[in-house]
């Protein structure tokens, strides 16, 4: 025990100032004000891979690691559609993965938003559209948010999550 | 392996290491399996292709792997008769191989379960992707199969459905339970959920960016896809790279094996009810990320191997910031892993858990990092070395408990010996062109190129057509000999063990549905 508490001593606080949200990346503004009236600074998200391979993930994992800390900025990622406020989807949306992705959109509660991540998620990426591929997400079920980059790096998620949940500004949209 | 008794003609195949093909019939592709399991040969890869354009009927290629090398067993399949031999009663991994040679080119094997692998009611059941006839760009809807899960009867048995969409931040499968009480009688994985079209869009691809699509069958193994398949474009337009750059070419691999093992061993600890594992881990991670931003241009080291050599050099200073993080590494890791070996609770839950026992590994082909746990103590970078390793050499780390705690040992001596390899590698980098042009490739000729990545060997077989473009493209990744395993490694465990041991395997998704 006591060498475990000499190590977290020893590492000490870690967490970076987080990035200001990227107002550029918002490609709807459908809801903006409604969500930011409901949640406050409080957010859940619910992860959704439809099709990546996987690059994706791995920075969304790194939103969790201590330097970007992202429950310390009260966003919580959850186990079920039904908890969540935001769904963050990775794509291109294979086609066996759309029956799932619009079931997951439904039974997300309103008021909700989509944010979808990576070259993929925003235009098909490499895998463009094909006989088992559809896509960008908003393909699919409505987005409000893209996150460019292959995989965009955490901080690049950290601006986008964090323009969704801001109201919108005026000028955007 | 010596097939001299089988009669056929061998002959040397391009690739990154020692391979051979060999044209069989089909009953000789079955007596050939059997010979090569008998002398402890292990299947790597099934897959076919469409060669009616060159009147060759189908080819349905068997690659094998013994301590010599690979063997690349080719058989025709005439258009009008388009079934073979059902190798899984030698190779048991085969099964859902030629299931999904089955739903992508409609060549089958003669085999009692038809059931489909990657077909999942998303195009038409009688059109095949992989046939050069295919309508690519055709829009189907979406659809939905009703697929016949084997069902365990009993009194008390029941059934826990799982998935696609899991309750992490993880890749989409379907999982399907039998149980009693808390007690797994049997798993059954329905993947393919992923499945992208990959090897369709390879086809007609300029072989020179295929490095691209190659290095995102799965992204956290991108390093060793790109070299891979560049390895296999190298061997068939015979150009080599510069010493230089294939020792850069291992340090991005290295660095890969290191960050994916940091991070899996974080979460080993979080799944175990460990949470500071994950979170010091996780911060080990991201230090060597982000060192990889500064030496490849990309945290992940995407597309910094290319056919020829690599994208860049070390920058100025690389080599002491390098040593200093190596340094750092070890001294940290030291600490955590006395940490994690003297925490009993974690111990409790990784010992005796997800066992799969040397003889299954050896017998279902558990391939990789998992199987170095289970004593199969194989390694490309040892058995066939290619530059650097040749002259690095690799301790082979092996351990036979088979158990979640002996795929953690395996991880932990990994990273140890991939840190000293990164040092080798910056205090020894040789001179060269960091990227030399690469011939044209001749049309119609086949290598292979074939890496091991941090979960285990990534093969990338590449055929090419005229005018430079690629004719067909199969990327296999060791998940899909691994996936099957995992089915056996959870009988007998409780429920809220699977999450655990699906960790300890890290298997990928998109590598096997591709």
């Amino acid at each position: 025990m006591l060498h475990i508490l000499r190590q977290i001593a020893r590492t000490g606080i870690r967490t970076e100032d987080p990035p200001a949200p990227a107002h550029d990346m918002v490609v709807a503004t459908r809801l903006h004000e409604a969500i930011a009236r409901t949640l406050g600074r409080a957010l859940t998200i619910r992860h959704v891979d439809a099709g990546s391979c996987n690059g994706c993930e791995l920075e969304i994992h790194a939103l969790a690691n201590p330097y970007y800390n992202i429950e310390g900025l009260g966003i919580k990622f959850v186990a079920s559609p039904r908890h969540a406020d935001l769904l963050l989807v990775t794509g291109p949306v294979s086609k066996h993965m759309a029956i799932a992705l619009k079931r997951t959109y439904e039974a997300t509660p309103d008021p909700k938003l989509v944010v979808a991540v990576g070259e993929c998620g925003c235009s098909g990426g490499i895998f463009g559209e094909s006989y088992a591929s559809l896509g960008a997400v908003r393909n699919v079920i409505p987005v409000d948010v893209e996150i460019p980059g292959c995989p965009p790096a955490p901080t690049a998620l950290l601006q986008g999550i964090l323009a969704a949940i801001s109201a919108a500004k005026p000028g955007i949209g | 392996m010596d097939l001299s008794r089988l009669k056929f003609a061998t002959a040397t195949l391009p690739a990154g290491v020692p391979a051979r093909r060999c044209s069989v019939d089909g009953s000789g592709l079955l007596t050939s399996c059997r010979v090569a399991w008998e002398q402890g040969a292990r299947l790597v890869a099934l897959w076919g292709s469409d060669d009616r354009d060159r009147d060759r009927g189908f080819t349905l290629a068997v690659v094998v792997r013994d301590a010599d090398g690979l063997v690349m067993f080719e058989h025709t399949l005439p258009a009008a008769d388009s079934t073979y031999p059902d190798l899984s009663a030698v190779f048991p991994a085969a099964g859902r191989m030629q299931r999904a040679t089955f739903d992508l080119l409609g060549i089958a094997a003669d085999s009692d379960d038809q059931r489909p692998w990657v077909w999942q009611a998303s195009w038409p059941i009688d059109c095949y992707p992989l046939r050069r006839d295919f309508e690519a760009l055709a829009k189907w809807q979406p659809g939905q199969e009703e697929y016949a899960f084997v069902r365990v009867e009993g009194d008390g048995v029941h059934e826990i459905p799982v998935g696609p969409v899991h309750a992490g931040i993880i890749e989409p499968g379907h999982f399907r339970f039998q149980v009693v009480g808390e007690k797994v009688l049997r798993l059954e994985e329905r993947l393919s959920f992923v499945h992208k079209g990959i090897e369709k869009r390879f086809e007609g691809m300029s072989a020179a960016t295929g490095h691209r699509l190659a290095g995102r069958v799965s992204g956290d193994s991108t390093v060793a896809y790109a070299w891979a398949y560049s390895q296999a474009l190298e061997a068939i337009a015979e150009t080599a790279p510069s010493p230089r750059a294939s020792w850069l070419r291992a340090l991005a691999l290295e660095r890969e094996r290191i960050a994916n093992h940091l991070g899996d061993l974080g979460y080993l600890g979080n799944d175990g009810g460990f949470a500071f594992g994950l979170s010091q881990f996780s911060r080990l991670k991201e230090q060597v990320l982000r060192t990889n931003l500064a030496l490849f241009g990309h945290r992940l080291g995407m597309d910094y191997v290319v056919p020829g050599g690599v994208t860049r050099d070390l920058p100025a200073g690389g080599r002491v910031s390098i040593a200093d993080e190596c340094s750092m590494l070890e001294r940290e890791i030291r600490v955590l892993r006395d940490i994690y070996d003297e925490h009993d609770g974690l111990q409790d839950r990784f010992r005796l858990c997800g066992i799969v026992s040397p003889e299954l590994a050896a017998k279902l082909g558990l391939t990789g990092l998992a199987g170095r746990a289970s004593g199969q103590a194989h390694d490309v970078r040892r058995d066939f070395p290619a530059p650097p390793y040749d002259t690095l050499g690799v301790n082979v780390a092996s351990v036979s408990a088979g158990d979640v705690a002996a795929r953690v040992a395996v991880r932990f001596d990994e990273i140890a010996e991939s840190l000293r390899l990164v040092r080798a590698i910056v205090d020894g980098l040789p001179d060269g062109d960091l990227v030399v042009d690469v011939r044209e490739p001749k049309a119609f000729r086949k290598g292979l190129g074939y890496v091991e990545g941090w979960r285990g060997p990534v093969l990338v077989a590449l055929e090419c057509g005229p005018d430079g473009a690629v004719r067909r493209c199969h990327p296999h990744d060791p998940s899909v000999a691994n996936w099957p395993v995992l089915e056996h490694a959870v009988i007998g465990n409780i429920v809220p063990d699977f999450p655990l041991i699906n960790k300890s395997f890290n298997l990928s998704y998109s590598g096997q549905d591709l």
